[in-house]
C-alpha cells in the first residue's frame, strides 16, 4: 500500500511535466485549431536559450524572462515566414510541415550544443517537501508555476479583448473577419503565445529530465494525451490530464507479470480508451460538425 | 616497448611487397596506389543522432592521418554515411558502400540491430565488417561469421565482473536492478545473472525495466528503493544514469551502486548529476576519462587534445564519443599501418585477428588488445574503479580483470 | 551493357506491340510497364535494384494509407504498426515454421485486415486530430509490444529474427541472382495490389468510401452504412501496408523492433502527402521522395562546409565549423525541403502534375 502511495505521488510529479506542455498544446490548438507536433521541440530550442543566456552570465530569472520574449518572437515568425504562405493548404500539409519544424530545430539544437546532458538550475531547489523525498521542491514549484500560467490564461482568454478575438479566430474565422478581427494577426500571436508557454515548459522540465536535443520528444506525446484526455478546449482540463497520464502511468507497473515492461502501451491503451468512450475527452466540449 | 613490435610488421611486409614489385595487389577493391576507401555508417539524423559525434571524430582522425602523409603512401577516403540507427536503411547504404563506392572495409557500423541487418550481406560479399559498435556478445564468431569483427568490451563480461565482485564483498545483498529495455539493457542483465550464478533467484530482489522512451526513471527507482535492495545494478545510457544519481540523492536512497561504463562518463554522465551524488559508485574502465584530472598530463591525453583542436576544434571536449571515436580509429590506422603495401580485404582481416598486446593513446595502462583467428574480441580487459567526489575523478584498483564471455 | 542488344530487339517488340495495339493506350501502357519491370533488374546494378525494390514495397504501404486518407477521410499517423505486423507474420511463419515465403504473403494480409478491422472499430468514434494521436500511440507502442516477453519466443526479442538464410532463390533454376529475383517477386506483388487498389477505388464500395469522405452525414443519408465501411476500409489499409511490411521483410532480411519506430510511421504520412492525397499513383512518387531525399539532404548537408566558410570569411567572429560536423545538419537540410515542396506544390506532386496537364490542355485548345 504505502508503494501505491509512492508510486501516486511520484506519478503526480512526473504528471507535472506533462501537465505544462499539455497547457500549451492547448493553447495553440486554441488559437490555431491545430495540434502542433513541433511544439515540444519549440520548446527545447527555447530552453537552450535560456541556457545559453545563463551561460554567458545573466541572473536565472533575467533569463526566465528574456527567454519568454525572445520565444514569443520567434513563435510570431514561424507563423509568418512558415505557415502563412501556405495557409489554404490541407491539413495533411501543415503535419508535414510539423514534421519539417520538427526534424530542422532538432537537428539545429544538436549542431549548436552538442548533445552531451547539459544540467539545468531550478530556482525552487532539489530539497524534499513530501513524504521522504517523494515530492521534491522543483516538483512542487512546477506543480505551482503550472497553476499560474494556468490562472492567467484564464483571466487572458475570458476577459481580455485580445483573448476573445484569438478565440473568435480560431473557432471561426470567416465570422471573425465579418466582425473586423484580423485573423491572421490573431493565428501569429497565438503561436508566439504558445511558444513563450512551452518555453516555461522546457525550462521547468529540464531540471528533471536534463537539457538534451531530444529531452521533449516523447515528453510531447505524453502532453498530447494529457491534453487529449483532458480535452483539447479546456486549459485546465489539459493540466488534469496530464496529471492523470502521469500517475496512471506508474499505477500500470503494478499490472502482474508485465506491468512494468509494457506501462507505456497501457498509458496509451487506456487513452485510447477514454477517447472511445469520450470522444471530446472528459472536459472537452463538444465540436459540432454542420453539414 | 610494444611499439617498437608493431613498428617491425610493416617493415617487413613492405620488403615483401617491394619483393612482389606490388602490381598485383593494386586490384583489391578499395584500394588504388594513391588512396585506401574506408567505409563507414553512423546515425547522424533521427532518434539516435547523439552519437553523430562518432563518427565525426573518426572522420576527423583520418584527416589527421591524411594531413601527416597518410598511411604508407596511401591517402584515406573516408566515405560515411547517415543510417539513421534504422536496419532497413544500414542495409542500403552499406550495399551502396560495398557496390557503388567499392570501399576496402565497413567500419564502425553502430547498434545491435543495425549491424546484425548487414552481417549476412557483408559475410556474404567478403568484406570485413570491422570494430562494429555494440557491446553485444555475438559479434566474435569467426567460425560463423569470419568477416565480422567487434571491438569494445562485450556488456556480459562487463555484468560478470561485478556479479563477481558482489559475490566477493556482499554476499548476502539485496540487489535492484534497472535496465533499459532492448538487447544491451539484457545484455547486462544476462551477465549479472550467469555471474551469480545459482545466487542470482535469491539474491536479485527487483528489476525496473524502462524505455528509451520513457521521460524519466523516477518511478523506477521509487520502487527499486521500495524494494528494500541495498545493491543497485544500474545499465543504463547517459541521460537516465544521471537522472538516476540524482533522484537517489533527492530521495535519500544510498545502496552500493554499480554503473556501467557505458556511462561512466565525468563530463557526461557525473557532472551533470553532481559529482557529490556519485560518490562512491563503482563501475569498470577501458579507456582514459578526458575530464578526470588525473590523465591531465597523460601524453596520450595530451596527443588527443591536440587532435581536437587541430582537426576537430568545434567537437565537445567532455564528450566520452570523442574519445572512443579517436581510440577505435588508431586501431584501425595501425592495422592498415602493418600491411605496408599489401593491402587487401583478406590482409586486413588477417592483420585485425593477429593483434598482440597493442597499445592505443587512450586505452588504461595496462590494458592491451590482443586477438587471434579464434578469438575476435579486440578489448577484453577492463579495470574496476571507485568514483571519489572529493577529487573529482575515478579511482582504479585490484587486477586488470578479463570476463572473456564468448559466442551467444 | 551486355544485354544491349536483346534490349534494342526488346524495344523493336514494344514499337510492333503499341501499333498493333493503335487505340488502346491504357493497355499499351500496361504492357509497357510489364517490360520495363521484365528487364530492369537485368541492366541495373544490384544495389540500384535493391533500391527500386525498396521503392516499390514503400508504394505499396503508402498506397494503403491514401486509401484510408485519401479516399475516405480517416487520419493515420500509425501505419508502421501494419507494416511491423507484416513483416512479423512473414518473418515467423518463415523461421518458426518453416514456410516458404511466398504462402507467407496472403496469411500476412488477412492478420493484417483483421487487426487494421479492429483498431477501426474505436476509430469508428475519432475524428481528425483525435485518431491522428490514436495511432500515433499505436505505432509509439508498436515496438515495445514487439519485444514482449510473453511472445519472446516467436519474435526473437529485442534480437529480433534474421532471415539471411531463408530467403528465397529463384526457381526451376532461372538465371536470376537474389536481387532480382526479390524485384520481380515485389514487382509482381506490385501489379497485383495497384490492381486491386484501382478497381477498388473505382467501384461501388469506393464510391461510397469517397462519399463518406465529402460528407458523412449526407452519406448515411442515402443509406451507405458508415460504419461497416468505414471500419472495412481500415482493415483493406492495413492489409496493403502488411503485405508491403512482409515483402519488406523478404528484402532486408531481418526484422527487429527498432526497424518499425515511429520514424517509419511518418515517412509514410509523409509520402503520402508528398505524391498526393487521394491519387493512387501518387504513391510511387511518394515513395521515391522518402527513399532517395533523406540521401540527396545528407549529401548536401556533407557540402556545406563551404557555406560556413564563406559565413566565417564575412562574420570573423562565427565560429569554426570542420568539415564533418556539416553532417548534423542532414535533418535540417531534410526539413527544408519538405517545407519548400509544401510551398511549391501545397497538395503534393500529383496536385503539380494535374496543374501541368491542365496547363498543357488549355495551351492546346
Amino acid at each position: 500500500m504505502e508503494q501505491v502511495v509512492q508510486q501516486v505521488i511520484g506519478g503526480l510529479a512526473t504528471g507535472a511535466i506533462y501537465a505544462c506542455i499539455a497547457l500549451a498544446i492547448v493553447m495553440i490548438y486554441q488559437a490555431i485549431d491545430h495540434l502542433n507536433f513541433a511544439q515540444g521541440e519549440m520548446a527545447m530550442f527555447s530552453t537552450y536559450i535560456a541556457w545559453q543566456l545563463m551561460e554567458w552570465g545573466m541572473p536565472y530569472w533575467g533569463a526566465f524572462f528574456l527567454t519568454i520574449a525572445i520565444s514569443f518572437v520567434l513563435g510570431y515568425a514561424i507563423e509568418r515566414i512558415v505557415f502563412k504562405p501556405v495557409h489554404n493548404a490541407s491539413v495533411l500539409s501543415h503535419v508535414v510541415i510539423f514534421i519539417a519544424l520538427f526534424a530542422i530545430i532538432n537537428s539545429m539544437a544538436g549542431f549548436i550544443w552538442e548533445f552531451t546532458i547539459k544540467p539545468f538550475p531550478t530556482p525552487f531547489g532539489t530539497k524534499s517537501v513530501l513524504g521522504d523525498g517523494l515530492l521534491s521542491a522543483h516538483g512542487a514549484g512546477m506543480i505551482a508555476v503550472t497553476g499560474i500560467m494556468l490562472a492567467l490564461l484564464y483571466l487572458f482568454f475570458r476577459f481580455t479583448r485580445v483573448g476573445l478575438a484569438m478565440r473568435a479566430a480560431a473557432a471561426n474565422p470567416d465570422s471573425a473577419r465579418l466582425v473586423g478581427i484580423r485573423v491572421g494577426f490573431m493565428n501569429a500571436v497565438g503561436w508566439g503565445m504558445a511558444a513563450a508557454i512551452g518555453a516555461v515548459a522546457g525550462i521547468m522540465i529540464a531540471p528533471v529530465v536534463f537539457l538534451e536535443p531530444n529531452m521533449m520528444v516523447t515528453i510531447l506525446l505524453y502532453g498530447f494525451a494529457g491534453a487529449v484526455v483532458g480535452g483539447l478546449t479546456s486549459p485546465g482540463g489539459a493540466v488534469f490530464g496530464g496529471f492523470a497520464v502521469g500517475v496512471v502511468e506508474n499505477l500500470a507497473s503494478f499490472v502482474p507479470h508485465f506491468g512494468a515492461e509494457m506501462k507505456l502501451s497501457i498509458a496509451l491503451a487506456l487513452i485510447i480508451l477514454v477517447l472511445t468512450l469520450k470522444p471530446n475527452g472528459l472536459f472537452g466540449r463538444r465540436i459540432v460538425n454542420r453539414v | 616497448m610494444k611499439t617498437k613490435k608493431y613498428g617491425m610488421i610493416p617493415a617487413l611486409a613492405l620488403g615483401f611487397a617491394v619483393a612482389m614489385a606490388g602490381s598485383a595487389f593494386a586490384q583489391s577493391p578499395g584500394v588504388t596506389d594513391k588512396e585506401i576507401k574506408i567505409g563507414h555508417l553512423n546515425p547522424y539524423s533521427g532518434p539516435a543522432s547523439a552519437y553523430g559525434t562518432i563518427g565525426k571524430a573518426i572522420a576527423a582522425y583520418f584527416k589527421m592521418v591524411n594531413a601527416e602523409g597518410g598511411i604508407n603512401g596511401r591517402l584515406i577516403n573516408f566515405i560515411s554515411y547517415d543510417d539513421s540507427y534504422s536496419p532497413p536503411k544500414s542495409l542500403e547504404q552499406v550495399r551502396k558502400l560495398v557496390e557503388s563506392d567499392n570501399v576496402l572495409l565497413v567500419f564502425q557500423p553502430l547498434g545491435t540491430p543495425s549491424n546484425t541487418a548487414i552481417q549476412g550481406y557483408l559475410n556474404g560479399k567478403k568484406v570485413p565488417q570491422l570494430f562494429v559498435a555494440t557491446g553485444a556478445t555475438k559479434w566474435g564468431d569467426p567460425k560463423k561469421f569470419p568477416w565480422t569483427m567487434g571491438w569494445q568490451p562485450n556488456y556480459q563480461s562487463e555484468g560478470r565482473i561485478y556479479a563477481a565482485y558482489i559475490l566477493k564483498n556482499y554476499p548476502n545483498g539485496k540487489i535492484g536492478v534497472l535496465y533499459q529495455n532492448d538487447d544491451y539493457g539484457k545484455d547486462y542483465v544476462k551477465g549479472l545473472k550467469d555471474g551469480l550464478g545459482p545466487k542470482a533467484k535469491t539474491m536479485i530482489v527487483s528489476e525496473q525495466p524502462y524505455e528509451v522512451a520513457d521521460p524519466t526513471v523516477d518511478s523506477q527507482i521509487i520502487a527499486l528503493k521500495a524494494s528494500g535492495a541495498d545493491i543497485l545494478f544500474n545499465a543504463t545510457t547517459p541521460k537516465f544514469a544521471a537522472q538516476s544519481i540524482k533522484k537517489m540523492a533527492e530521495i535519500g536512497w544510498k545502496p552500493v551502486h554499480f554503473l556501467n561504463q557505458v556511462s561512466n562518463s565525468v563530463g557526461g554522465v557525473i557532472k551533470p548529476a553532481g559529482p557529490e551524488n556519485a560518490d562512491g559508485i563503482f563501475s569498470t574502465g577501458y579507456l582514459k576519462d578526458q575530464n578526470d584530472p588525473q590523465w591531465k598530463d597523460d601524453a596520450g591525453m595530451k596527443k588527443w587534445f591536440a587532435f581536437m583542436d587541430k582537426y576537430y576544434p568545434d567537437g565537445d571536449k567532455t564528450s566520452s564519443f570523442n574519445t572512443y571515436g579517436y581510440t577505435v580509429a588508431q586501431n584501425l590506422h595501425k592495422i592498415l599501418l602493418s600491411l605496408g603495401k599489401n593491402v587487401t580485404r583478406d590482409a586486413v582481416m588477417k592483420a585485425a585477428a593477429n593483434m598482440k598486446d597493442l597499445d592505443l593513446d587512450l586505452l588504461l595502462p595496462g590494458i592491451k588488445i590482443n586477438t587471434s583467428a579464434t578469438d575476435f574480441y579486440p578489448i577484453e580487459q577492463q579495470q574496476m574503479m571507485k568514483f571519489n567526489a572529493k577529487e573529482n575523478k575515478w579511482e582504479f584498483f585490484g587486477p586488470i580483470l578479463s570476463g572473456e564471455v564468448r559466442g551467444s | 551493357m551486355k544485354t544491349t542488344s536483346p534490349v534494342t530487339s526488346i524495344i523493336a517488340a514494344i514499337g510492333a506491340t503499341l501499333i498493333t495495339l493503335g487505340n488502346n493506350w491504357k493497355l499499351a501502357g500496361f504492357i509497357l510497364v510489364l517490360i520495363a519491370g521484365a528487364i530492369f533488374p537485368l541492366v541495373a546494378t544490384g544495389v540500384f535494384t535493391f533500391q527500386i525494390t525498396q521503392l516499390l514495397i514503400y508504394a505499396i504501404a503508402i498506397a494503403g494509407l491514401n486509401l484510408l486518407t485519401g479516399f475516405n477521410g480517416q487520419f493515420s499517423l500509425g501505419h508502421s504498426a501494419f507494416y511491423a505486423i507484416g513483416a512479423y507474420v512473414s518473418a515467423v511463419l518463415m523461421t518458426q515454421f518453416e514456410m516458404p515465403f511466398y504462402l507467407t504473403i496472403p496469411v500476412a494480409a488477412a492478420v493484417c485486415f483483421v487487426f487494421g478491422f479492429l483498431f477501426g472499430l474505436p476509430a469508428l468514434r475519432l475524428e481528425g486530430i483525435y485518431l491522428a494521436l490514436a495511432t500515433f500511440a499505436l505505432a509509439i507502442a508498436t515496438p515495445q509490444i514487439l519485444k514482449f516477453k510473453p511472445i519472446e519466443h516467436l519474435t526473437g526479442g529485442v534480437q529480433g529474427l534474421a532471415l539471411f538464410s531463408l530467403k528465397p532463390e529463384a526457381p526451376f533454376e532461372l538465371p536470376f541472382d537474389q536481387d532480382q529475383w526479390t524485384f520481380y517477386v515485389t514487382f509482381a506483388v506490385t501489379i497485383l495490389m495497384f490492381f486491386i487498389a484501382f478497381s477498388l477505388v473505382n467501384s461501388r464500395s469506393g464510391r461510397a468510401m469517397k462519399a463518406i469522405r465529402d460528407n458523412q452525414i449526407a452519406a448515411k443519408v442515402t443509406g451507405i452504412n458508415l460504419s461497416l465501411f468505414k471500419t472495412l476500409t481500415f482493415g483493406m489499409s492495413a492489409l496493403f501496408t502488411g503485405v508491403a511490411g512482409s515483402l519488406s521483410a523478404l528484402l532486408i532480411a531481418f526484422v527487429a523492433p527498432d526497424s518499425f519506430q515511429i520514424t517509419l510511421a511518418i515517412a509514410i504520412f509523409v509520402g503520402m502527402v508528398v505524391g498526393g492525397v487521394g491519387w493512387i499513383p501518387g504513391a510511387f512518387l511518394g515513395g521515391l521522395f522518402i527513399l532517395f531525399v533523406p540521401n540527396i539532404a545528407e549529401h548536401i548537408a556533407h557540402g556545406l562546409g563551404w557555406f560556413f566558410d564563406l559565413i566565417r570569411s564575412v562574420v570573423p567572429f562565427f565560429p569554426t565549423v570542420s568539415e564533418q560536423s556539416a553532417k548534423g545538419l542532414t535533418g535540417t537540410v531534410y526539413g527544408v525541403f519538405l517545407i519548400l515542396l509544401i510551398y511549391v506544390m501545397p497538395s503534393g506532386l500529383a496536385g503539380l502534375l494535374r496543374l501541368a496537364a491542365e496547363r498543357l490542355a488549355r495551351a492546346r485548345s
